[in-house]
């Protein structure tokens, strides 16, 4: 369970964050919440992090959520229809202190326009260390990256099924943070299984490099996580935690999913 | 890597290697996709450097697409302007648009590149028509994704591309048209890649589809030099055309792109104006104009013709726009409609309600095109529009 004590706004890197709780030997474990979700969201933010969140993935909607499945989908248009801004869930954020790092996913267009130095600063401000933009690949990513590491932002990309042995070695070169390893073709989305690529993903991913690699898309219950975090160092939980949020549960109804996510995992891979 | 395939005149060349014209375009996918846009790039490098696939494109364009379309003069409407109105005809091609020359490229490589299933987005239906057309020609399966409000503007199309055996999956996100349809279309592609080739329907998206779209296009602009300079004996002074996301237009406009002389106009709807916009946005695969809001949310554009639709336009039409090389003009939905039933009354040629936005922008700017060859490319036929424009008239 996290304290202030290992806020990491003073302690470390994101990376350096989770490789030392990946050496205590348990799993990582990721929820993501979009901005706006719910009115009282930063209560769920902190909800999860009292039920074993190690980190967080903050989504910023966007009118045109092209990677999205129909959930996150869903979560965008709820929040945007409540007015939600990346201006405002930055500030929003920054009046609250949490334990555990906190990463902005979105799509480019909203950093873009926000303008990199500016969203670079604000992150910080609003205790951010990384950022996750899936439509931002490496090769137009060079400007983004210099306003990021200028302000100690890590900017963490994606592996997918696809990804050949020769794009890997530059993605796990390039990564900051983590290895976000896409577990299946598709959009976001819970799913009833993870796939058999996620596994053969991680390895490949691991056999590179020894950067964390945490495998996103589709983990549901406790035990896709098992399942995903075999080969891995981690799971994120995205749309499974989304999902309840928009058919109507409590705060803590939801937390609930990450807090048995975090049981499975550390069932079977007990930390030390 | 990327080594232009086609003697591209200067002014619209090939893209650099990341995909970029100027500052506009690129590649801005997920991982799942990037390595299909490769593919497709690759591909499409290889089949227009070989003269057997540049024929068999010819061929198919020629003996089953209907070309070449005629230049026509029109020598009433022209007297009432003013002016010398020629019209390129893709009205008159297969299927009723300029759509069929980029479906039936894109099929062929598609074919080339062992794909059995095509999916395509469609705003108007019209591209939605052409790609489930190819596919039956081909023997290849069809998903068309069409935003849920444009399916019930052009119900008939809609039954078109069921007849012809495509399957129509309503987009139900966002404003439910044109760019919703681009958005489902690329979720879905993602999880299809293995067996499945997109089929963009305008010089839009993710490199190099900007790019190979115009290229499959240049036999507009190609034809319509020849013969504009057999009527006349000269080149226009103008070249106008429609833009949604700016296929037709960008297949006219590569004919003249190296003619210092002749101004190029895009005519866009004034809900869907997105030329010359002060800040570019990364969406839909790529970096250029589009409407948005002041934090970068896509605005929803509105438009009298689903086909125009859409709230930004092509990156090398951004690029054109940027370097003053094209002009871009809005004109309104009152516009065109005077224009579609002006050009239908004096020259017997009911034009589709995007191509009337071309009609309608010659007709606003009359004055200052006094004595001038104006070329307009009719980018399609209004029969998928006369029901619509019945409803509007007789309220
Ligand atoms: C007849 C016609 N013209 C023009 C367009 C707009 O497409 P583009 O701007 O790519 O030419 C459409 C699209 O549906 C169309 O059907």
């Amino acid at each position: 369970m996290s304290t202030a004590t290992d806020h990491p706004t003073t302690a470390a890197s994101l990376q350096q964050y989770l490789t030392e709780k990946r050496a205590t030997g348990s799993r990582l474990l990721m929820p993501y919440i979009t901005a706006g979700v719910c009115p009282d969201w930063l209560e769920l933010v902190d909800a999860v992090i009292d039920a074993g969140a190690d980190a967080l993935e903050i989504g910023i909607p966007f009118s045109d959520p092209a990677i999205d499945g129909t959930t996150i989908q869903e979560a965008t248009v709820v929040a945007l229809d409540a007015g939600m801004t990346p201006a405002r869930a930055l500030s929003e954020l920054q009046q609250r202190q949490f334990g555990v790092p906190l990463i902005a996913m979105t799509h480019y267009n909203l950093v873009y326009r926000y303008g990199h130095e500016r969203f670079a600063s604000d992150l910080v401000a609003a205790g951010g260390l990384g950022t996750i933009l899936p439509d931002l690949p490496m090769e137009h990513a060079h400007d983004w990256r210099a306003a990021a590491d200028a302000a100690g932002i890590e900017n963490v990309l994606l592996a997918a099924p696809v990804t050949t042995d020769e794009r890997l070695a530059q993605v796990v070169e390039q990564t900051k943070g983590f290895v976000y390893v896409v577990s299946t073709m598709g959009t976001t989305g819970a799913r009833d299984g993870v796939d058999d690529a996620a596994s053969v993903l991680s390895r490949r991913v691991k056999a590179v490099t020894d950067i964390p690699a945490i495998v996103g898309f589709g983990i549901s219950n406790g035990e896709t996580a098992v399942t995903a975090a075999k080969e891995s160092d981690g799971v994120i939980v995205a749309s499974a935690l989304m999902r309840r949020i928009l058919d109507g549960a409590t705060v803590e109804e939801a937390a609930a999913l990450i807090a048995e996510i975090r049981q499975a995992l550390d069932a079977a891979y007990p930390p030390a | 890597m990327t080594t232009a395939p086609v003697a591209s005149p200067n002014q619209m060349g090939a893209p650099d290697e990341l995909g970029f014209f100027g500052e506009f375009g690129g590649r801005y996918v997920g991982e799942p996709l990037m390595g299909a846009c490769q593919e497709v790039e690759t591909a499409f490098i290889d089949a227009w450097a070989d003269t057997q696939f540049r024929q068999d494109f010819l061929h198919i364009l020629n003996t089953y697409g209907g070309r070449p379309s005629p230049t026509t003069e029109c020598g009433n409407l022209s007297e009432q302007l003013g002016l010398r109105l020629l019209l390129k005809r893709e009205d008159l091609n297969h299927t009723g648009s300029h759509k069929i020359n980029n479906v039936l490229g894109q099929a062929l490589l598609a074919k080339r590149m062992g794909k059995t299933r095509m999916i395509a987005e469609t705003g108007a239906g019209q591209h939605g028509v052409a790609t489930a057309t190819a596919a039956a020609l081909l023997g290849m399966s069809c998903t068309v994704y069409m935003g849920e409000v444009d399916m019930k503007r052009q119900e008939l199309n809609v039954f078109r591309m069921r007849l012809l055996g495509a399957e129509v999956i309503p987009a139900m996100s966002g404003s439910r048209t044109l760019k919703d349809a681009v958005n489902e279309a690329m979720r879905a592609w993602v999880s299809e890649v293995g067996d499945t080739h997109y089929c963009l329907g305008s010089v839009m998206g993710p490199h190099p589809y900007p790019w190979m779209v115009r290229t499959f296009h240049e036999i507009i602009g190609t034809e319509a030099r020849q013969q504009v300079q057999d009527l006349t004996g000269g080149l226009p002074d103008v070249a106008v055309a429609c833009v949604g996301g700016g296929s037709n237009a960008a297949g006219l406009f590569a004919g003249f792109a190296d003619d210092e002389s002749v101004r190029l106009v895009g005519a866009e709807p004034a809900g869907g104006a997105a030329a010359g916009r002060g800040v570019p946005a990364i969406v839909h695969g790529m970096k250029s104009y589009f409407m948005q809001d002041e934090v970068g949310q896509i605005l929803e554009a509105e438009s009298i013709s689903a086909g125009l639709d859409y709230p930004g336009l092509g990156p090398e039409h951004s690029h054109l726009a940027l370097t003053k090389r094209a002009e871009y003009y809005p004109v309104t939905d009152e516009e065109v409609l005077e224009s579609f039933q002006l050009l239908s009354r004096t020259e017997g040629i009911i034009p589709a309600l995007e191509s009337a936005h071309a009609i309608a922008w010659v007709v606003k700017a009359k004055e200052e095109l006094q004595g001038q060859t104006v070329l307009v490319n009719m980018s399609g036929r209004g029969d998928k529009d006369v029901q619509q424009v019945q409803e509007i008239l007789e309220r």
